[in-house]
């Protein structure tokens, strides 16, 4: 399954990428599942999205709190906490 | 509404004229202006950068206007917010809220900032003396946008 992956602000520096298009295995199917095979990744995937940072998500443009599924063709964002006002 | 992502500045007034322009029923105008400061968590500021994720900004303070409007008796309501790099003094976001009296306007403009501060995708970068350094997100932040949920 072809999603595009964005990351934003210290996320995006840590990372050193804004943007990737992924070709996901089968059983990843949900925002919890792809940011564990981005975490195993290892490296500064490692550390940028360990269980303990705090990281948020969105889904095609729409933030979501927990997990949700993802499918075929949608844009998915991680974040650090906004910081915006 | 009016949401407006923008690098260049703002005119407080003229966006007051134009959000209150042609209604007679407006009897309350509440604004909030949030500035840049020289100093954050004791370190000078020499500017600030503002990143945002265009497309879901937009879209995340859309969200929040609606639901203002759903929620408050209030006539029309703009908010522009800048992105890129900015100075100490600088106008970083404007909120403008008209309505009949001014409890709702007040009210409606507090809302409108207390979500976007928790929910519209900006992040802030300071540049300081001891290097640059992203700032981090207020957990009074999180309490005051958790106030209009009960």
């Amino acid at each position: 399954m072809k999603v595009t992956v964005l990351y934003f602000a210290s996320l995006r520096e840590a990372l050193g990428t804004a943007r990737e298009e992924l070709e996901l295995p089968d059983d990843i199917a949900t925002l919890v599942a792809l940011r564990a095979h981005l975490h195993a990744r290892g490296g500064a995937f490692a550390s940028a999205l360990a269980p303990n940072r705090a990281v948020r998500a969105a889904v095609n443009q729409d933030m979501v709190r927990g997990d949700c599924a993802i499918k075929v063709g949608d844009e998915i964002a991680f974040f650090p906490p906004v910081t915006g006002g | 509404m009016t949401i407006r992502v923008q690098t260049q500045d703002f005119d407080v007034s003229a966006e007051i004229a134009a959000l209150r322009s042609g209604n007679a029923n407006v009897g309350a105008i509440a604004t909030f202006v949030g500035t840049v400061r020289d100093l954050n968590e004791g370190s000078g500021v020499a500017t600030m950068t503002l990143e945002h994720y265009p497309g879901m900004t937009e879209r995340a303070l859309e969200k929040i206007v609606a639901a203002a409007k759903e929620r408050f008796d209030i006539f029309g309501v703009t908010v522009i917010h800048r992105v890129g790099e900015l100075k100490p003094q600088d106008q970083i976001v404007l909120v403008v809220v008209t309505s009949a009296h001014r409890g709702e306007s007040f009210k409606a403009c507090e809302f409108v900032m207390d979500y976007l501060k928790t929910e519209a995708p900006f992040w802030k970068k300071e540049a300081t003396p001891q290097g640059e350094r992203w700032v981090e997100s207020r957990a009074s932040d999180d309490l005051a946008a958790a106030r209009w949920k009960s």
